[in-house]
């Protein structure tokens, strides 16, 4: 399980802040390489030649894509501690489709909410306050969504909180005003130090979508 | 008491044809209900509410959606031979990727294929051509993309490349998933069809081009 680990990513990814977040809750020592994403390098590209984005996971040389797959291998690899998935198989299937959910669907709603106006926007808005209700609802009363324990779902959707304010400001709507239960999930998360810190200022994604508007001239 | 298995599913769909595959490879007995799409039962909303789709897995009353999900939940819960995933974790990761890509990526180029014409088709065919070889690299040097015998990626790739996309493609009226061009896949398919429950799983032809054509026509008319 020992040797090199580096990690190819960009600031602001939430994918890139899951993989970060699962490095820390091991406790792994790891080198970060903040990528050029409007200038990618030769070790991003030979490192993920099929699609050529970030996060990647180096490990002993060797390249793992996508971001729920690389929490999937740290927690494989390194298994001796802090567990991210549930032992019991249902359980784990279940993580493993709300992990795929938020894949699905936050990232692409998310970005129709910052990037469009009036009723695709409108739309964009209802439908992603309609699956972060879900999320909800899968939560429940539990404390996480791994139950007792922080867990693979929680890592896969805790880092789009960083997000949730640029969302709000384009968007001109509350997501603490609609889902509550799920900020005040947030905040329990937060309280852990590997999330603490893994995810990004809020203000300074914002600035990032304000920069990321004017480059592709979006008003 | 006796493990009771059910798929909810749909004859002409690859990714609940995938999931009958690993059962019958792993010898798993189960009642196959197939759903009407157009009609959804009640017990599919029931059983799978997020995204109402087929195929779902409902083992001793709990439901498992999303193919791959059901296929890893499949090789977790019956450890018996043949194992699906490999055991590395570092190959385990790389199956799971390439699933992911024909799921995300091929797939969808597939469906710009089949629902454009003209130039706007020939880049799509030329975008799906260059996503096979990706994929055709995979299997160089193996008999299977698992290795020695058939697992997790030769599940997923099986039913959609070797039936579902050899009839789209002739339905479509189009030839780009020769043998001349992806040597290597063909000779997988060939090994591929010779297991018995391969065979079983087949998506039937003749239903199929009829199904295609049908759905085609109706995509036209609505898009008049």
């Amino acid at each position: 399980m020992e040797g090199a680990v580096v990690l190819l990513d960009f600031w602001p990814s939430m994918f890139g802040m899951r993989t970060r977040i699962a490095l820390a809750e091991k406790e792994i020592k790891y080198e970060y390489s903040e990528q050029d994403l409007w200038n990618k390098g030769e070790l991003l590209l030979q490192m993920n030649p099929v699609h050529k984005k970030i996060p990647v996971l180096i490990h002993n040389g060797k390249p793992v894509c996508e971001s729920l797959n690389q929490v999937q291998y740290i927690d494989e690899v390194w298994n001796d501690r802090a567990p991210l998935l549930p032992a019991n198989t249902y359980k784990r299937a279940n993580a493993r489709f709300w992990a795929d959910f938020v894949d699905k669907k936050l990232y692409d709603l998310g970005s129709k909410i910052w990037k469009t106006k009036g009723e695709e926007q409108e739309a964009a808005k209802k439908e992603f306050i309609d699956c972060l209700k879900l999320l909800e609802g899968e939560l429940g009363d539990s404390l996480y969504f791994g139950g007792k324990d922080f867990g693979y779902v929680d890592v896969a959707l805790v880092p789009f909180y960083c997000w949730f304010y640029a969302y709000e400001q384009c968007g001109n709507f509350s997501i603490e005003a609609e889902c509550p239960k799920l900020i005040a999930w947030v905040k329990r998360c937060m309280q852990k130090e590997s999330v603490a810190k893994s995810l990004v200022d809020r203000e300074k994604v914002y600035e990032f979508v304000l920069q990321l508007k004017k480059l592709y001239g979006i008003e | 008491m006796a493990d009771q298995v059910k798929l909810f599913g749909m004859w002409a769909s690859p990714y609940s044809r995938r999931v009958e595959l690993a059962l019958k490879l792993k010898g798993i007995p189960y009642e196959y209900i197939e759903e009407d799409l157009s009609n959804k039962s009640s017990l599919l909303l029931k059983y799978n509410p997020v995204h109402q789709k087929i195929p779902v897995l409902v083992h001793n009353g709990k439901s498992i959606p999303e193919s791959l999900v059901i296929l890893e939940y499949i090789d977790e819960t019956w450890r018996n031979n043949p194992v699906l995933l490999p055991q590395d974790p570092y190959e385990r990761s790389m199956a799971r990727f390439w699933a992911k890509f024909v799921d995300e990526k091929i797939l969808i180029t597939t469906r710009m294929v089949s629902f454009t014409t003209g130039k706007e088709q020939e880049q799509a065919i030329e975008e799906l051509t260059e996503q096979l070889k990706l994929l055709e690299n995979e299997l160089k040097g193996k008999p299977y993309f698992a290795g020695e015998a058939i697992g997790y990626l030769d599940i997923v790739v099986a039913n959609f490349l070797v039936f579902w996309f050899r009839n789209l493609q002739e339905a479509l009226g189009i030839n780009m998933f020769t043998e001349e061009k992806f040597p290597i896949i063909f000779e997988w398919t060939e090994k591929l069809v010779k297991i018995k429950v391969v065979e079983e799983c087949r998506i039937p032809k003749e239903k199929h081009l009829v199904y295609i054509r049908t759905r085609l026509e109706a995509l036209k008319s609505a898009s008049k």
